[in-house]
This record gives structure tokens, C-alpha cells and sequence, in this order.
């Protein structure tokens, strides 16, 4: 979130589109309650599906999985027409007056650059036009045709409501009814914010639809404001936490990139990441890159790291490709895998195409499943029937189970949506044996270094140089970890300006990321929570639920990444000269000779504003983009393309295109593409979904959601059941290309018949819950269903939109 | 005092300390037998802690029975949502209301196992046999197939056949441990939920 849970009080207009906040964030939700009670808030629900949000809605919208690009790209569209776009905010905070190149070019669904054998783009066009000064060049009027204002224009002049209609299967007044109250919101007194979730995210253009969603924000001025913002509601506990920590194929912690294998000169590795201004006067804030990635790996590496080994950078695994979960499983199916180790996540439920997962595993040497609960991953091999129809004696993987403790029996800090870093505290022993997941990491480490020590080994450097201070090595503690990733002094550091002035002592705590250093003198793991274990000690476990304004600010709870910051750019919610854009929700406002207010600027502290240094201080540019240059590998304006399974033959926007039905840029591999199925034989969409009284693939293990949820159902509209004789509680079989399952089928008016192109289609709602493993009436895992293709930037799995095939049994 | 096992013991022993204490104080056993059982909450040791669940981060309070002092082993036995939590102001929605039947989950596991290639049952292993036999079967793994340099003779340093799947409901403690061991040994298959 760039806002926070409580900030949401603060919104005119709340649009809920690719979540349903009431069911899957129900406390969180209630923040959009309080919005609508005590802020007149009117409330959007855009979904294929009439769910709980859209119960309270003042506007519910239903759209066609798969096509919110559509329906975005023409509320685009609509603000650019009728004006409504905040015009201070959009000319100094954002790049609509930049221009860009002039072999820039966008015709029939594809831009420039596109090979269609490598299905990807050579992205150099996709940039600015830079003066002779080695700054972009700018039209303040906007009026130059390469602007990017006029680009954008023309992008989506083809978004009209007609075409939003004819993708989307939205009635055209219903849309511009909610452009209208959109559009609300473009006055600088009021906002709107965006509440989305795993209905973007998973589709394979999932990150092109958020930035939609952003940029439509930004045309609004309701980024960096109180009540605005884009609202990612996170679905893991520390699902934020170990994202920022970079528990990512391609990421080290703190959002730096792992270096590609090209990459082989430390010196350019840095350069490439340390962004130049690329406008007069920004801080582009990056360029300290080289203060955290020294500080990172004198965490890692301690006394081995020197500036003689470039730190340890020759340690680091270097990136020929992406190695994400969805490139990890096609390599075990090919055989080019041997061990694997899970821990505390489930694959076998939670990947794409159970089949393909279940031959996965079974060409594994070995598999570590690391878990509090009986996963079903762990019991891959192991025959339950249809619902996991193996032969033990066919797989020869060897499975080790290893408990392990939960929630309530360890301390720590867990990160939220809103980026608060709030720690907790143990209640109870875990049960039997079962031990904390820092021993078991600790355990396995500390034997694997024994070993290389004693016996040798393959490049046994940086194993046997980690930094390992802990007090018990195989079992290092909470409090050890969180004052590593968060940081210290490893020298007396001084002030650059009076060198004989000691600003921090070694070994004292960090009070925050300005004061690394890349000279080796200062450790942290993860620059971005730097302070948040400061001198002042453990800020995480803070308990003032103090808001002394009343706009929802609790700056002495917890901590937040970065800096304590609550509102992200929350610079952007003061005019140029520094002024609150709205008074009535003031963050922060320049004094004169400070920034100051009810949060931490997110802007250097003591800069005039009227040397022009703009408000979104990561980019090198200072502004807010709508063009993404290079950034995504589908192009720099988000385009609608359809779900790789589409009951539609052309893509409505380019149809002289074939490349553009889907993704031209993603990636697909080829068993996966032979497991596609198509319209004729599998003519129903469908749409996975979460109930309220479910988390996942996990409380089917508790009691009491077993009990309130206790079997395995599939949601069909009226239409869909009419035509196929199936009354509520009849047996039905679902079935896609890639497999079948079997539940107790729920008939309602939540999911409509929606025309497609003109031809009506109907979706099947499939909630996910069930499994083979736990205290729930046994089922079928949703994911036997689901194709394996990810969103072409963050291969996240396109599991809301795909094609089945409904019988009644 | 041979026939009489353990148990009957302390309650043989507690009981007679308790009636002779009591009278001691001056209360008489039939009023101490009369008074109203007491609310367990009132014995119990309150924790703050957070819903493992979605990343609303729902604060709840955690009831167990135990004082923390030494031998005496707690069980919670009550979670509710805390009131003073800014965001969730002492309400929990249906799954963190049923986060009790989580922690005592039967499906928790308990000791560690073992599933020999083939077999379709698990057996019981030690953690020390685990441990041993995983750390020689990644360290065998790494030592045949880590890539030092590619046939251009680029320095990456990676090892491709082993990969691990990390917990977004762990730590950050657990995340950010687990990312350092794991980059260490040079693994580059590595994901956690955030990637689904």
C-alpha cells in the first residue's frame, strides 16, 4: 500500500476492483465502513462476480474476467476528454510533458521493437528524447505530438465506452457512471482510493493492469494524499515482509536486483542501479545504491567482505534468466532439478496445474518440507484417491517432514500491508518436538559449514565466510536478526563535514538509511528498514495508538518502512510552492525553512520547493510516470490483450492481429502452450475465488472453518445452470484442459451472463479451499484446473481467468 | 507411599497444603469449597501477538494457561482481537476468530518423518538423523552440479538444482536468515508466496 489500513477513513470515493476487501480483509474493510459513515464516502465495486463488497457498494459494476485494462484504459480515456484531471498535479508531479523519441511506435496492439520468434521486444525506443544537457527534453504546454500527454491521448482515444462495452461486457451507462464519480475526485480537496488484490495480480497482464490503475490515480492527484493512493491488500501476514526482504528468484533484500551473469564488473553492476538525475535539480535517491549493497553484504559477509573483493560481489549467484517458481517447476519436470525444500508454503496446492506439479516432485532426489500443518505437498506421493490418483511405489523421492513451530510460539516482526513492521511475542512451546523455523535454518546451516570445512567442497568460500555471530549458532535469535537486517555502526562514524565530530559509535544502532555508509564502516541487511531497531532500540514493538490530528496517523505504533513513513510521496499532497492541496487532510507542509506535519516527509527535509526538485524522489526523473520506458516488457502505456484461455477469437482493440490476442511479451513454454484449451471444447470462463470463512489452502486444518465451510462447492449463475439443467446442490464436474474436479454446485445471481464481443458468456466461480490433507470434507485441488502462464513481468499465475467445461454428474 | 503413583501424590500433597494453609489465613475450608470458581482468563498470562493470516495484521491477545516460571509449560487456550490495534480496534474477522483450533490443530505435526523413495508410509526419523542426512544430500547435490563459470568463462557462481520455496506467514527474523543461508550456497530457484 502506499497508504496505510487507517488512511482509507480518509477517502471521497473508495473503488474496489481485482479484490473483495470485505470478504478477504473483512477487519481491514472496515475502514472503507468508517469512510462511508463518517466521510459521505460512495463506494465502486467493479468484479465478475456480485460478492460482499459489491453488497455494499453504492455502484457495482460486473465486468468480464480478464479485461479490466478495457475498462481502466477507457476511465482513462473519459478523464482525458472531459477534463478531469488535476492540473497542477499532473504538470509538476508527473511526466506529461516530457518527450519522447521519434522511432517510438504503437500500431495494431504491438510498439515498436517486437520480435515475434523470441516473443519479446527490443525495448530501446521506448525512452525519452534527451537534450544536449543530458536532460529530457519537455514541452510545458503539452502540446508537442511526442509528449507523453499527447501519446497517452492517443492511446486511449481507442478506449471508448462502446469498445469498454464490447470487451468488458460492461452496460456503457453503468461505466460512465463510475467514470463520473471518478472523475469526482480530480479537484485537489478531493480522493479516491484504489483497494486491489489478487484479481490484478494474477492475470498474465496483472502488473499492466495495476499501473493502469495508478496511472488513473495520478490523472486524479490521488497519489501520495490522505484517503488516495494504490492499495495493495497483501495476503500473507508477512507476505510485504519477505518480499521486501527479497525472497525472490531475481532480488536481494531491500529491492536491489541480483546481477545478471553479464554483469561480471562490480563497478558497473552499481552504476547501472544508481540512477543519474535525468531532470535539473532531483535527488534520485538511488543514487546511494552503493551505500546499501556495501552495508547488505557486510551483513553477509562481515570481515570477508573488503573493498578488495568488491565486497564478496563474486559470492552472489549470477542470473542467466529468471529463476521463479513457474520456470523452477519446468525445470523439475524436465528432470533438471534434485532437491527442493518448502517451508511453510504448500505448491502442490498453490502452483498452476496440479499434474504438472505431481510429476514435478516426483523426479526430485529429495524434498525438505519445513511446515507447522500436513501440507498436501508433503503428501504428493501418497494415493488419496481422485483427489491424488499416484502410485507410492512409482515415485522414489525421498520426503523429509520437518515441524515447526507457528505464530503464537515464536517472537518477531511481521510486515502488514500498510508497511508496518509490528513485532509479537511467544505464548506458548510448540508442540512434540516441533522447533522454531531460525533453528532449523541455523541447523542445516551450521552442518552444511562443519562439512565444507572439514571435508572440502565446491567453491566453499561463502559458506564458510558468513557472517555468523550468533550467541547459539545453530539457533540464532529474533532480537539477533532484527538488529542485522536493520543495521549498525561497525565503526565510529563522523560527520563528513567535521571529521573529528563522532555522529555514531561502533556497534550502536542505525537511526536510519541516511546514515549508511559504502565504505564498509556500517551493516544492514535490508536498508529500507534501517532504524527501525535504532538507538533508541526496538521501535517494531511500539504501542502508542496515539493520533493526535485525528487523520488516522499513528507515527509511535510500530514502525514503518521507510523512515516511520505512513504515506508514500506524501510530498505530492502539497502544491508546488508547498502548500497542503487540501488543508482539511494536511500530512506534511513546507514552513518556510522545513517540511514538517502528522507524518515523515517523503522529500529532503530542509529543500525549498522552489528549486523545483519534484516529489517522487526514487525516480530519476522526480516525477510520477505515465510512460514506463523500458520498465515492463509489454510496453510503456498499458494495452488490453486477453487471457491466454479467451472465449474470444481477435482482440477487439487490434483485431487484424493474431500475436495480439494475449500477451504478445509473455512468456509461455511449450508443454505448457499444448496444455491450453480452447473455446469449443471448453466454452465456460472461469475465476478462482476465496471465501471469507477460508484462508487458503490452511484452515481447512481448524476446527471451526472446517465447520463453517465444511465441502467443496463451485459457484454457477442462473443462466449457465438453466442451460444445463443443474439445480442448487447438484454434483458437478469441472473440468479444463489440464484436468477435473468434482464439488457440490452453488446456483446464485452473483455471477451474470456477460456478453463477450457480442456472444454471451458464462463464468464458474471457483473457490479454492479444499485439498486432500485436514479436518474438511476431502476435495479437489483448485489448481488441477489452471494453466501454467504468469503475468510477463512478475510471473504471477493467470488463475482468474481460464476455460472450463461445467457437466452436471 | 510405594503403591501411590506420581500424580496421586502432588494431589494427596496439594490438597492437605492447601486445606492447612487456607486454615492458617483464617478462612475455613467450607468457605474456600463454597467460593465461585474463578474465570481462567483471571489466571492467565495475556500475550500480544499478531493474525498470522491476511496482512491486515489483525493485533489479537493470546490467553494461556502457564506463569512463564520455570517446568511450567503454557497452553493458550483463548485469542481474542486487541482492542488497543489502530487498525483492528479489538475485532477479528471469521478466520483469526478461529485461530485457537489452528495452534491446536490435529493436523500440526509433531515429530519429524522420514519417507523412504517408494514407500507409501512415513516413519519417524530424529532431528539430528534429518538433519544430517539433508545437509549431506545438498551438500553432495552442490558439490556435482554448482557452476563456477559458464563455457564463456563468466564468474556466476550459482547452483541450479536445488531450489526452496520460502514462507510469507514466517518472520521477518525467519526471512531474512533464510535468504542469507540460502545466497550463500548460491541457490537462485527461490520464491516465496509473494511470486503466486
Amino acid at each position: 500500500m502506499t497508504n496505510h489500513w487507517v488512511d482509507i477513513k480518509n477517502a471521497d470515493v473508495v473503488l474496489i476492483m481485482g479484490g473483495n476487501a470485505a470478504e478477504a480483509h473483512p477487519c481491514g474493510f472496515k475502514w472503507v465502513t468508517e469512510a462511508k459513515a463518517h466521510n459521505k464516502a460512495r463506494l465502486i465495486v467493479v468484479d465478475p462476480r456480485f460478492t460482499r463488497s459489491a453488497s455494499v457498494a453504492d455502484v457495482y459494476v460486473p465486468i468480464r474476467t480478464g479485461t479490466d485494462i478495457a475498462f481502466l484504459g477507457g476511465v482513462i480515456n473519459y478523464l482525458l476528454n472531459e477534463d478531469k484531471i488535476q492540473h497542477e498535479y499532473v504538470r509538476s508531479y508527473t511526466d506529461l510533458s516530457f518527450i519522447v523519441r521519434e522511432d517510438f511506435a504503437f500500431a495494431d496492439g504491438l510498439y515498436s521493437g517486437y520480435n515475434p520468434a523470441k516473443r519479446s521486444y527490443d525495448k530501446s525506443t521506448w525512452d525519452y528524447e534527451f537534450g544536449p544537457d543530458g536532460y529530457v527534453k519537455a514541452d510545458a504546454e503539452l502540446a508537442h505530438p511526442r509528449c507523453v500527454y499527447q501519446l497517452m491521448k492517443r492511446h486511449y482515444a481507442r478506449y471508448t465506452p462502446e469498445m469498454v462495452e464490447r470487451v468488458c461486457g460492461t452496460p456503457k451507462e453503468k461505466f460512465l457512471q463510475v467514470c463520473e464519480m471518478v472523475g469526482s475526485t480530480s479537484t485537489p480537496t478531493r480522493a479516491m482510493t484504489i483497494m486491489y488484490a489478487l484479481g490484478w495480480t494474477q492475470h498474465s497482464v496483472g502488473a499492466q493492469m495495476i499501473r493502469c490503475g495508478a496511472m488513473m490515480q495520478l490523472l486524479l492527484g490521488n497519489i501520495g494524499v490522505a484517503g488516495g493512493g494504490m492499495n495493495a491488500l497483501r495476503g500473507h501476514s508477512n507476505i510485504q515482509g519477505l518480499t521486501d526482504l527479497g525472497l525472490m528468484s531475481n532480488l536481494l533484500p531491500g529491492y536491489i536486483t541480483l546481477p545478471g551473469e553479464k554483469e561480471q564488473d562490480y563497478e558497473k553492476y552499481v552504476a547501472a542501479r544508481a540512477f543519474k538525475p535525468l531532470r535539473p535539480n532531483q535527488l534520485s535517491y538511488w543514487q546511494n545504491f552503493n551505500k546499501f549493497f556495501v552495508s547488505l553484504m557486510k551483513a553477509w559477509w562481515g570481515d570477508a567482505a573488503t573493498v578488495d573483493n568488491h565486497w564478496g560481489y563474486d559470492y552472489l549467484p549470477k542470473l542467466d534468466k529468471s529463476y521463479d517458481m513457474l520456470q523452477t517447476f519446468e525445470l523439475m519436470n524436465h528432470g533438471k532439478m534434485n532437491g527442493f525444500i518448502c517451508q511453510g508454503f504448500n505448491p502442490l496446492a498453490a502452483a498452476p496445474n496440479k499434474a504438472k506439479m505431481n510429476a514435478s516432485l516426483a523426479k526430485l532426489k529429495f524434498l525438505v518440507v519445513m511446515d507447522p500443518l500436513a501440507t498436501e505437498t508433503s503428501e504428493f506421493w501418497r494415493n488419496f484417491g481422485e483427489h491424488n490418483d499416484v502410485d507410492p511405489s512409482k515415485v522414489p523421492t525421498e520426503v523429509f517432514r520437518l515441524p515447526t513451530s507457528c505464530f503464537a510460539e515464536e517472537d518477531g516482526a511481521l510486515v502488514n500491508s500498510s508497511r508496518w513492521l509490528q513485532w509479537h511475542w511467544k505464548g506458548a512451546e510448540p508442540p512434540g518436538e516441533a522447533r522454531p523455523d531460525l533453528q532449523i535454518m541455523g541447523e542445516i546451516y551450521t552442518r552444511l559449514r562443519t562439512l565444507y570445512k572439514s571435508e572440502g567442497g565446491t567453491f566453499p568460500d561463502p559458506i564458510v565466510n558468513l557472517s555468523w555471530p550468533y550467541a547459539v549458532p545453530n539457533s540464532p535469535t529474533p532480537e539477533e536478526l532484527a538488529k542485522e537486517y536493520t543495521g549498525r555502526a561497525l565503526k565510529d562514524l563522523t560527520d563528513p563535514k567535521t571529521p573529528t565530530q563522532v555522529t555514531r559509535k561502533a556497534g550502536e544502532q542505525l537511526a536510519g538509511f541516511a546514515e549508511l555508509r559504502d565504505d564498509g564502516s556500517t551493516l544492514s541487511g535490508c536498508w529500507i528498514y534501517c532504524g527501525g531497531w535504532g538507538p533508541a532500540g526496538n521501535l517494531m514493538a511500539r504501542r502508542d495508538n496515539s493520533d493526535p490530528t485525528g487523520i488516522g496517523q499513528t507515527l509511535n505504533w510500530g514502525w514503518s518502512w521507510p523512515a516511520n513513513r505512513r504515506v508514500m510521496y506524501n510530498r505530492a499532497s502539497c502544491d508546488p510552492s508547498g502548500k497542503p492541496f487540501n488543508p482539511q487532510r494536511k500530512l506534511i507542509a513546507w514552513n518556510g525553512a522545513t517540511w514538517s506535519g502528522v507524518d515523515v516527509p517523503d522529500y529532503k527535509a530542509d529543500e525549498d520547493p522552489a528549486l523545483g526538485m519534484g516529489p517522487f524522489i526514487m525516480n530519476a526523473e522526480g516525477v510520477a510516470r505515465f510512460f514506463a520506458r523500458g520498465n515492463l516488457v509489454e510496453g510503456p502505456f498499458p494495452e488490453h490483450y486477453e487471457p491466454f484461455e479467451t472465449p474470444l477469437a481477435h482482440n477487439p482493440l487490434s483485431p487484424g492481429q493474431a500475436q495480439t490476442l494475449s500477451n504478445p511479451a509473455a512468456r509461455v513454454f511449450p508443454d505448457d502452450l499444448a496444455a491450453f484449451g480452447k473455446v469449443d471444447q471448453f466454452p465456460h470462463v472461469a475465476t478462482t475465488y476465496r471465501l471469507t470463512e477460508h484462508f487458503h489452502y490452511w484452515t481447512k486444518h481448524v476446527r471451526l472453518n472446517a465447520i463453517l465451510q465444511p465441502e467443496q462447492f463451485v459457484e454457477i449463475g442462473e443462466g449457465l445452470a438453466k442451460e444445463l439443467g443443474i439445480a442448487a446442490g447438484d454434483r458437478v464436474k469441472v473440468s479444463s484442459n489440464r484436468g477435473f474436479i468434482k464439488a457440490v454446485a452453488v446456483v446464485t445471481k452473483r455471477l451474470r451472463t456477460l456478453p463477450a464481443d457480442g456472444k454471451p458468456v458464462h463464468t464458474v466461480g471457483i473457490p479454492i479451499h479444499w485439498g486432500f490433507t485436514g479436518l474438511a470434507k476431502p476435495g479437489f485441488l483448485a489448481n488441477t484446473l489452471t494453466p501454467v502462464v504468469g503475468d510477463g513481468n512478475s510471473q504471477t499465475p493467470e488463475f482468474k481467468s481460464f476455460l472450463v467445461k461445467v457437466e452436471k454428474l | 507411599m510405594a503403591d501411590v503413583t506420581r500424580r496421586e501424590f502432588l494431589k494427596v500433597t496439594s490438597a492437605t497444603l492447601a486445606g492447612s494453609s487456607l486454615a492458617l489465613l483464617g478462612f475455613s475450608p467450607t468457605a474456600a469449597i463454597a467460593e465461585v470458581r474463578e474465570f481462567k482468563l483471571a489466571r492467565a498470562t495475556e500475550t500480544r501477538n499478531t493474525c498470522p493470516y491476511c496482512a491486515v495484521a489483525c493485533g489479537v491477545l493470546m490467553y494461556g494457561l502457564g506463569d512463564r516460571s520455570k517446568n511450567a509449560r503454557s497452553s493458550i487456550f483463548h485469542i481474542e482481537g486487541d482492542p488497543d490495534h489502530p487498525v483492528n480496534r479489538g475485532t477479528l474477522c471469521p478466520k483469526g476468530a478461529g485461530l485457537i483450533d489452528f495452534i491446536h490443530s490435529p493436523s500440526r505435526l509433531t515429530h519429524p518423518q522420514h519417507r523412504a523413495p517408494g514407500s507409501d508410509t512415513w516413519q519417524p526419523i530424529s532431528w539430528d538423523d534429518a538433519l544430517d542426512r539433508i545437509a549431506k544430500l545438498m551438500k553432495e547435490d552442490r558439490d556435482a552440479n554448482f557452476v563456477a563459470k559458464t563455457p564463456e568463462g563468466l564468474t556466476v557462481n550459482r547452483w541450479l538444482t536445488t531450489g526452496m520455496l520460502a514462507a510469507s506467514a514466517s518472520s521477518n527474523e525467519v526471512g531474512y536468515l533464510t535468504h542469507k543461508v540460502i545466497r550463500s550456497l548460491g541457490i537462485l530457484s527461490f520464491d516465496n508466496q509473494a511470486r503466486v
